[in-house]
């Protein structure tokens, strides 16, 4: 005979108990009430809802078509306000109702801290669409949010509160952000990326009232501050709701006790969900609540299986903050750390290891890696093997690291790829062979991805390496043809792999091709020697021939020679010496460049060692005018002659000239000087300018007047010319040590961040650090490659002269 | 097929060519330019790219072909084909490696192109 089935609670645990017995057939007759006025939906996006990126309808996971479709007698807006366990009944306002077997999935209740004002309007929690709701509503007048409670929730709410328009402010309790999921660093990087988007962050803030009459006003901190709120928000944390089950006499502890196979202390009464508690745990997440989902139609069915809570994973579904945490992460005796950093990128990693074990792992900014990592912590994997480049996450492991796509297509069937709904690789491939040749399909197959959504992108991978050619996946832009890995990924290898010749990074990174192309050979060569200043040698063949020249080549295959004018100064000796020059050589064209110097255009390659050799012998040097390195440092007349100068610019741009000639840069670099804010020079166009003022010297960067046309943004302000001569041989050195090839300044400092910049620059011992290390590779590279190359004269020659060989 | 010659022509070491570089013969006809590659292979061909008369041997060498410094097309060292996308074809001449010498096929000081 059908039984009767009745459920307490229409949440996500549930839903996907109802799901399980529908498919099995399984002979019940089943009866839903839900305090909501609604049916099943997604919870978690309920943020995505929050921020404007998916509607209410999007998120729908069961609607009024299932409900009839599975013959669902549904009781929505509906509470159930008692349990009779002798009569095996339950009562809601609108009655008594029998039941059979009875579920109790009530979920949690948020937990509101007990200040004075939390009941007064516009204090909201977040847990439902009603919340969700009000929240949406309040932000359509704008201003002030207070979101109490910086973990997971809260930082989601303010998120989306931020994105609709509110001016948000953070309060949170501990040290930093997330402190359950998340270190201390890269609490940090998640706090400066909440920081970027306009959020304000305070920790060890702890709330003592809410203030206002009839609605919010203010809130109360217990350092006195007080912080204006049209909105306050409490996501400080979540109680199982057991007060049915409490009730009803059931054993409750913090949540109602269940054995593994979900039943609570009364075997009729099966519970399941964030109510629960299960060996002294409760559960947050949906991921175990999907595995209790399994067990407890298995119970009802009388199929015997087991629960065991496995370990979780936490991602933060704000668009732009990636973090990922997993297992334990605390300090302790016997635990070591392996830590990756790179502040340009953002990028943290941490992983915690004991007995050569991952037991934990913090990633922020780059997680692509995340699952991999999560399957060394679930599995117990000993890492021994593999410690050195473990941090580097799978394309590192095993010899030559290949495309991304490898990695996953090297993963066992068994790993797990969506972890909310716990679908395993196996199962996308199958369900890819089955016919699901796109993600909708595999979703709507699997449930992968379906959830919280944050494993699309390996979901997609799995489904290219199973489609293999049918599958186009949008792959990140690699150098060129010869690697899959990014400028960023082979910039790191070589500085943490040490790779110090051009053959390393193609063998360590899997060059494709036996020895590079025009496109990567020149950035290759550039890092190494950033990097490597004493150790790498420098490799003509790898530049491009302006640079393997030193001189600029011209349409008709001639060259073009500029000779330095420091600081756009000259002497009627040195024009001499050019106009010479130029008749000796029968120059045809002798033009002023727009860098204040003279262009000699029209030379003979062969000629070109010869006409330096003048040019040395005049007390001149290379102009690097074709360089990836210091072009010129713009000056204008400032104290020497001008009325309104207030510092030597001509001096100091001289300075500058003669300490940074020679310096290999990403990009070309450009300075300029100006004697007083009505900037002659044109300081606030170049790479970095200084203008003068009456104080000091104003440092600014980012400036460009090539194919974009950018002013220059301010780094600092100093006081002397030393200083000036400091910050920009830390700036340039920042810029070489990190800066993607061929991106000038302004593209760098777009990706990286002004504000990196500055605190880079800022802090003194970080200047000094970069100072040092700029003067440590100038002694190699200070000097005049003209100079060099006339002792090398013969190479400028053709190698044999046949055209007085008799011809046949 | 390249003609065949028994009069080659020592032209120079092979190491006054670096790895990955090239130098030009002058010629009655105008430049060839000499490539050694990175594995110590060597080619001459024609020093002007089929697409605006480019300095090739000012290129940059990479497995076996050019990139020109003008316009970057690729150049096949074997060929002398244009790659890619690009059409043109620059003359080749027989060259080859004798115990560390390079040597040209002599045919170059009377024809133009052989291959
Ligand atoms: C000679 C000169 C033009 C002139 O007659 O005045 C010149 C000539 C060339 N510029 Fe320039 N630029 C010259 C000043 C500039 C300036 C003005 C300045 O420096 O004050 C700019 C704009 C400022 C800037 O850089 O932001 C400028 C922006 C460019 C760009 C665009 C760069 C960009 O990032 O947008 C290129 C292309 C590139 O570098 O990729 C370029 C590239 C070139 C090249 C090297 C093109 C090439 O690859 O062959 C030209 C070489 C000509 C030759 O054979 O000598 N040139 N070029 C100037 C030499 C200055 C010097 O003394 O060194
Ligand atoms: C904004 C937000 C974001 C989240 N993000 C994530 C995430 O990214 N990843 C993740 O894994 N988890 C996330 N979670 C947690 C996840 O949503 C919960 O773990 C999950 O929804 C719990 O499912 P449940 O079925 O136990 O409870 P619920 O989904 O809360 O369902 C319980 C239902 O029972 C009803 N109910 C309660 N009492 C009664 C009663 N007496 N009578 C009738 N009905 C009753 C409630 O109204 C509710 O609809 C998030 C939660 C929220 C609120
Ligand atoms: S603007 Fe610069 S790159 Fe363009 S033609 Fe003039 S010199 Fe050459
Ligand atoms: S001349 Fe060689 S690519 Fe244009």
């Amino acid at each position: 005979m059908t039984q009767k089935l009745v459920v307490i609670g229409a949440g996500m645990a549930s839903g996907r108990v109802l799901e399980h017995l529908f498919e099995a057939n399984a002979d019940y007759y089943v009866t839903l009430f839900n305090a909501e006025a609604r049916g099943n939906y997604n919870r978690i996006m309920l943020s995505p809802v929050l921020s404007g990126e998916k509607t209410y309808d999007d998120i729908v996971t069961h609607n009024a078509e299932w409900y009839t479709t599975q013959g669902v007698t549904c009781h929505f807006g509906t509470p159930i306000t008692s349990i009779d366990r002798a009569a095996k009944t339950v009562t809601s306002t609108e009655g008594t109702v029998p039941y059979d077997k009875l579920l109790i999935a009530t979920g949690s209740a948020p937990f509101i801290i007990p200040v004075p004002g939390k009941d007064l309007d516009g204090v909201v929690t977040y847990r439902d669409l009603d919340d969700t709701n009000a929240m949406i509503d309040a932000a359509k007048s704008g201003g002030k949010a207070v979101v109490i409670g910086g973990g997971l929730l809260g930082l989601e709410a303010a998120a989306g509160l931020a994105e609709r328009g509110m001016d948000v402010t953070v309060l949170h309790l501990m040290g930093h952000l997330m402190e359950r999921q998340l270190d201390e660093a890269a609490g940090f990087l998640l706090r400066r990326d909440l920081e970027k988007r306009g959020i304000t962050v305070k920790c060890q803030a702890s709330t003592t009232a809410i203030l206002g009459t009839t609605r919010v006003e203010a809130v109360l901190l217990d350092d006195g501050e007080t912080l204006d709120a049209d909105l306050v928000v409490m996501a400080v944390g979540i109680r199982p709701e057991t007060r049915l089950a409490t009730d009803a006499g059931l054993s409750v502890a913090r949540g109602v006790e269940v054995n593994a196979q979900m039943e609570t202390s009364d075997p009729d009464i099966i519970a399941i969900g964030e109510c629960v508690e299960f060996d002294g745990q409760l559960f947050g997440l949906v991921a175990p609540l999907y595995d209790q989902a399994k067990v407890v139609a298995k119970t009802l069915m009388g199929v015997p299986d087991v629960f065991t809570p496995k370990e979780l994973s936490t991602k933060l579904k704000v668009t732009g903050c990636d973090l990922f945490s997993a297992g334990d992460f605390a300090e302790a005796e016997g635990r070591e750390d392996i830590v990756f950093r790179d502040p340009a990128r953002g990028v943290y990693r941490r992983l915690v290891l004991e007995d050569n074990i991952v037991v934990g792992a913090v990633m922020y900014g780059d997680t692509a890696d995340s699952n991999w990592f999560f399957g060394l912590i679930r599995d117990k994997t000993d890492i021994s093997d593999m410690r050195e480049t473990l941090i580097y996450g799978p394309a590192f492991q095993g010899g030559a690291p290949s495309d991304p796509l490898s990695a996953v297509a090297a993963l066992p069937r068994d790993v797990e790829i969506c972890g909310c709904n716990g679908i395993c690789k196996g199962q996308i491939e199958d369900a890819v062979h089955a016919g699901a040749t796109d993600l909708g399909a595999v979703r709507a197959v699997t449930k992968a991805s379906g959830s919280c959504g944050t494993c699309t992108g390996l979901v997609e991978q799995v489904l290219a390496v199973t489609l293999g050619d049918e599958f186009i996946a949008p792959a990140a832009a690699s150098i060129c043809g010869c690697t899959d890995m990014t400028h960023e990924d082979v910039r790191r290898m070589i500085k943490s792999r040490e790779l110090k010749s051009m053959p390393a990074v193609w063998q360590e990174c899997g060059w494709k091709t036996s020895c590079g192309c025009h496109i990567c050979r020149p950035a290759l060569n550039f890092y190494l020697l950033a990097d490597w200043p004493m150790e790498y040698t420098d490799d003509p063949q790898s530049r491009f021939i302006n640079e393997r020249k030193h001189a600029n080549i011209q349409k008709d295959g001639t060259f073009s020679v500029v000779p330095r004018m420091w600081g756009g100064i000259t002497t009627p000796d040195e024009l001499r010496a050019i106009a010479d020059a130029a008749d000796k050589f029968a120059v045809p064209t002798v033009k002023v460049t727009g860098g204040q110097r003279i262009d000699l255009l029209g030379v003979k390659g062969e000629d070109l060692p010869a006409i330096w050799e003048d040019l040395n012998n005049a007390g001149m040097v290379s102009g690097h005018a074709y360089s990836k390195g210091l072009r010129t440092v713009k000056t204008c007349v400032g104290t020497d002659h001008c009325r309104f100068g207030t510092q030597d610019s001509t001096g100091l741009g001289i300075k500058l000239e003669k300490t940074l000639w020679g310096s290999w840069t990403p990009h070309k670099l450009k300075l300029g000087v100006s004697g007083c804010p009505r900037n002659c020079a044109e300081a606030t166009c170049k790479d970095i300018g200084i203008v003068c003022v009456d104080s000091g010297y104003q440092i600014s960067i980012g400036g460009a007047a090539g194919m974009d046309v950018r002013e220059t943004e301010p780094l600092c302000q100093v006081k002397t010319e030393a200083e000036v001569i400091d910050v920009v041989k830390a700036v340039t050195q920042l810029y070489r040590e990190n800066a993607k090839y061929l991106d000038r300044i302004y593209k760098w400092v777009a990706k990286v961040g002004l504000d990196w910049v500055k605190e880079s620059v800022a802090d003194l011992d970080k200047r000094t650090a970069l100072k040092a290390r700029f003067e440590h590779s100038q002694t190699v590279y200070r000097k005049d490659p003209w100079a060099q190359h006339v002792a090398k004269s013969e190479t400028y020659r053709p190698l044999a002269d046949l055209t007085l060989e008799a011809a046949e | 097929m390249s003609a065949q010659s028994d009069n080659w022509i020592d032209i120079a070491a092979l190491d006054a060519v670096p790895q990955r570089g090239a130098r030009l013969i002058k010629t009655a006809h105008g430049c060839v330019a000499v490539f050694r590659t990175g594995i110590d292979e060597v080619y001459a061909l024609d020093n002007a790219c089929p697409h605006k008369n480019g300095p090739l041997a000012d290129g940059i060498v990479h497995g076996k072909a050019v990139t020109c410094p003008l316009h970057n097309w690729v150049i096949s060292l074997e060929t002398g084909a244009a790659q890619g996308a690009d059409t043109g074809q620059v003359a080749t001449y027989p060259a080859k490696v004798v115990d560390g010498r390079i040597q040209i096929d002599a045919s170059l000081l009377t024809h133009r192109g052989v291959a």
